[in-house]
């Protein structure tokens, strides 16, 4: 990406500021904003970010784009910084202790990490879904009802919130007669397409995934995958897995991540190499990545 | 466990000798895992069994409700003015020391975590948890009671909420802390803020932990007898203002009485003994069913 295009999506940005201010009900037209490339509507533009810990680089150089109603997939190794990466575009890294992230990150073209935009926001317009599933210690209801509540939804409106939230997360069948029981009853896979609820509930324009199927067995993986297939049709994905076979199946894009030492030793993650699935898959540009898909390292 | 009484054909899954050794000393561990709870129990039993019995007699309807003989010599009488400056002073204490210890311990866990602010006031607070409690008495002493120069229930509340403001903050503070960050970032991650998440998901999930621990500070506090000595008094006729006139509690009665030459005023301490005791039993009682009515309605969603 050159400094024109920098300027470009600064210039933007002072036009779409509102988008992460303004309030939910009002999101169709700011997807209509930001900076086309061609067909693609690009969503997240990375350029040069750097994630630290403490000081301690966790990942650096990483440049990528992320389309709209894509799936994109975060691969590679344990400790490439691919989790820290995702987390890095809702500002989740906000509530970790000694975490900055530096290089930049846009949103529709609009700065994430600018002063004025309220991180709250951020969140509501990206969902993020956990490695571990983490419904609240509440009924089925109130888990997807949370969302909505806090981001001021009327009384009358949140049982078809949340009907239609968990319609869309292949649940509803399942739950919709216990929807008053706790939500720690239900099984792993189901958990989670709970989660993939909650997310959904706020109406958001991105959903983060962080491995949402390393805690589940072979038949819920294959279910949140179909899930993820319908999803798309409506929301842009980026998921981390470590599983490639899932990043081969489900993706459109991929970024393979790896962790190599740096000059004073120690490791730090970086993006090896960024495009579609089935090109990197098939032709990989870079011999590391090669090596990884191919099972020689990871 | 069965597997030992299948001698032949030579089991595959067994180790002879070893299996056998090993059950010997599950047994002995069991065995004394057992006992040292009941060795545990014994001075609570003793306890109840001696307040019971010494108390009993004296116990009753109207021991609750008339006040004591204004000298120790006389036998009969009752605690009704020590059961109503307990519960005042106590309350008074709890009003201050509870939300105060809340507030403290979501501070300390939610936003000052590892801040040199917060590690300076986990300090102190650890420092305040150790003071006895009859130096809390004397610091109230020398700070209200001489400055104002009267003796009221108040001072005795402000000493007792000093004394069990850090018991609060600590166990607070503990139980925020084992609420799993999983779920505070579930609840950011749906956009919402710090004081929401702290309010919807942090504090239901931590609240039968932190009621529990409030809960232990109190029992103590209404048993407290050193810093109430010297800062509320003594009367004979229930003082329900607990911001003017002397006061009395239970513990100070027991104390005044125990140590009496008198039949009398000793029996009137057991039987206060054993008020003191049912009292923290039914608060303890509430308490627990509060908790889970609250956690069975935050777990149902109703």
């Amino acid at each position: 990406m050159d400094t024109t295009r920098l300027q470009d999506t600064s210039v933007a940005a002072a036009t779409v500021a509102p988008v992460l201010t303004r309030p939910p009900a009002a999101q169709s037209t700011a997807t209509g904003n930001g900076t086309e490339t061609g067909e693609r509507q690009i969503v997240f533009e990375l350029s040069d970010v750097e994630v630290s810990y403490h000081g301690a680089t966790a990942v650096r150089g990483v440049n990528l784009q992320v389309a709209a109603r894509e799936i994109t997939a975060f691969i590679g190794p344990s400790g490439c910084g691919k989790t820290t990466v995702l987390r890095s575009l809702n500002r989740m890294h906000d509530i970790t202790p000694g975490a900055r992230v530096e290089g930049r990150i846009s949103y529709h073209g609009e700065d994430l990490y600018a002063a004025k935009v309220d991180v709250a926001e951020v969140r509501r317009r990206i969902g993020m879904v956990f490695q571990k599933p983490n419904p609240f210690p509440k009924s089925i209801h109130d888990n997807i009802a949370y969302g909505p509540r806090i981001n001021g939804r009327r009384r009358g409106e949140i049982g078809d919130l949340v009907e239609s939230a968990l319609r869309r997360a292949a649940l509803w069948d399942e739950v919709k007669d216990k929807l008053k029981q706790t939500a720690l009853g239900l099984s792993g896979g189901q958990q989670q397409r709970l989660c993939i609820a909650r997310a959904l509930a706020v109406e958001p324009d991105v959903v983060l995934m962080d491995e949402p199927c390393s805690a589940l067995d072979p038949i819920a993986t294959a279910r949140i995958e179909d899930l993820m297939q319908e999803l798309k049709h409506d929301y842009t994905l980026v998921i981390v897995t470590h599983n490639m076979q899932q990043a081969a199946r489900a993706s459109d894009r991929t970024a393979f991540f790896t962790a190599e030492a740096d000059e004073a030793g120690r490791r730090v993650g970086a993006l090896v190499e960024f495009d579609r699935t089935e090109q990197l898959f098939t032709q990989p540009s870079d011999e590391r990545t090669e090596g990884y898909i191919s099972g020689r390292f990871g | 466990m069965t597997a030992t009484t299948d001698a032949s054909p030579p089991s595959l899954l067994t180790s002879g000798q070893q299996s056998a050794s090993r059950k010997l000393r599950n047994h002995l561990a069991t065995a004394c895992i057992l006992a040292t709870v009941l060795i545990a129990l014994i001075p609570l039993y003793f306890v109840i069994a001696f307040v019971v019995r010494k108390g009993g007699s004296t116990f009753g309807w109207s021991f609750l409700t008339q006040d004591p003989p204004i000298i120790d010599q006389l036998s009969g009488g009752g605690m009704f003015p020590a059961i109503v400056g307990t519960l005042i002073i106590t309350a008074g204490a709890t009003i201050m020391a509870v939300p105060l210890g809340i507030l403290g311990a979501i501070y300390l866990n939610e936003y000052g975590q590892h801040s040199r602010l917060a590690r300076v006031l986990r300090f102190l607070s650890e420092i305040m948890l150790g003071v006895p409690s009859i130096v809390m008495g004397l610091f109230i002493f020398t700070v209200i009671t001489l400055h104002f120069k009267t003796l009221n229930g108040f001072a005795g509340s402000l000493a007792l909420a000093c004394l069990i403001l850090p018991i609060v903050i600590r166990t607070s503070e503990e139980m925020l802390h084992l609420v799993p960050d999983e779920l505070r970032e579930g609840s950011y991650a749906l956009g919402s803020r710090r004081v929401r998440t702290i309010r919807t998901v942090v504090l239901p999930n931590a609240a039968p932990g932190i009621v529990s621990g409030s809960l232990l500070a109190v029992a103590r506090a209404a048993g407290e007898t050193a810093p109430l000595l010297f800062v509320i008094g003594t009367v004979t006729s229930a003082n329900h203002n607990l911001f003017s006139g002397p006061n009395t509690t239970l513990s100070v009665q027991i104390f005044h009485g125990a140590t009496s030459p008198f039949v009398g005023a000793q029996n009137r301490a057991y039987a206060a003994a054993l008020t003191l005791v049912l009292l923290t039993f039914v608060f303890t009682g509430l308490a627990r069913l509060v908790t889970t009515i609250y956690a069975r309605r935050s777990t149902a969603g109703a």
